[in-house]
């Protein structure tokens, strides 16, 4: 690994632009998914999925939801770390790739949303609608 | 890149020269994987996410298309086959990347470069995830047959 030049040194910040703080946060991010996408995949191994109430009234509890909105904020930063370097491996160009990169952060912030929302939907209102 | 510049420069090999090893299938495969949950795993999610939060009539409507549907037309004959299909690879899909990504923690303390050992726990997280895949639908199938 070089050591840079000073202002690189102080800007640590070297070839990509963006530092270490990418690899770091997709580091982050997968020791989240591990805990929580195992969890939520035991889950759905054990829950009656085609009884919708059965389904309702376990995402409904409080602990369920928060733990599958954190999932949601987990998964879609991680997904969107690594949909950013598949574009920027794959997509050449600077127009191309910047708005590959911008058609990526709409979805993925967008489909976070739709998640978040349905998630608090259910935990507020779906309950006891079932 | 490669395109702007005077052609006469040399350049690096590509993927062709080299021989196959398990250490670049894993590589290219947690690429794929983790691509492939990035888009159809995550969809397939928040629409079933969305159904669930809909009410009865929106989810059962996402069973009927996904999984299965007791007066089955031929679209649903089609859209339930292609459904188990796409969650059995969304299975392997998460256990190779979840195993790859593992693999990939203990790679950055520094442990793993040897090559002996980066052979064998390359060509564990391929056996280690179809094995796992292979688990999970006998386990699904058994509970289907007991209802």
């Amino acid at each position: 690994m070089g050591n840079g030049t000073r202002l690189g040194r102080v800007r640590g910040l070297g070839a990509s632009h963006h530092g270490t703080g990418h690899w770091l946060q997709q580091r982050l991010t997968a020791l989240g998914n591990v805990l929580l996408v195992v969890w939520f995949f035991v889950s759905l191994l054990r829950l009656p999925l085609g009884d919708h109430g059965a389904v309702l009234r376990w995402a409904a509890n409080p602990t369920v939801a928060l733990a599958l909105i954190l999932m949601v904020v987990s998964v879609f930063w991680h997904l969107r770390l690594g949909l950013q370097v598949m574009i920027e491996d794959y997509v050449h160009g600077e127009a191309a790739r910047l708005f590959a990169i911008v058609v990526l952060n709409f979805y993925a912030i967008g489909a976070a949303a739709y998640g978040i929302f349905a998630i608090a939907r259910i935990a507020f209102a779906g309950g006891s609608a079932a | 890149m490669a395109g702007k510049q005077p052609s006469a420069r040399p350049l690096s090999p590509h993927l062709g020269v080299y021989k196959w090893a398990p250490s670049m299938a894993v590589s290219i495969f947690h690429r794929i994987t983790g691509d492939g949950l990035a888009i159809v795993g995550a969809l397939m999610f928040l629409w079933w996410l969305g159904a669930l939060a809909a009410g009865p009539d929106a989810y059962a409507a996402f069973v009927a298309c996904v999984w299965h549907d007791p007066d089955a037309g031929t679209v649903h004959r089609v859209t339930n086959i292609l459904g188990k299909v796409v969650l059995v690879g969304l299975t392997w899909a998460f256990f190779q990347h979840l195993f790859s990504g593992l693999r990939h923690l203990v790679l950055d303390t520094g442990a793993g470069y040897e090559l002996k050992i980066n052979r064998l726990w390359s060509t564990l997280v391929f056996v280690g995830a179809i094995l796992a895949t292979a688990a999970t639908w006998l386990y699904i199938a058994k509970e289907a047959l007991n209802g």
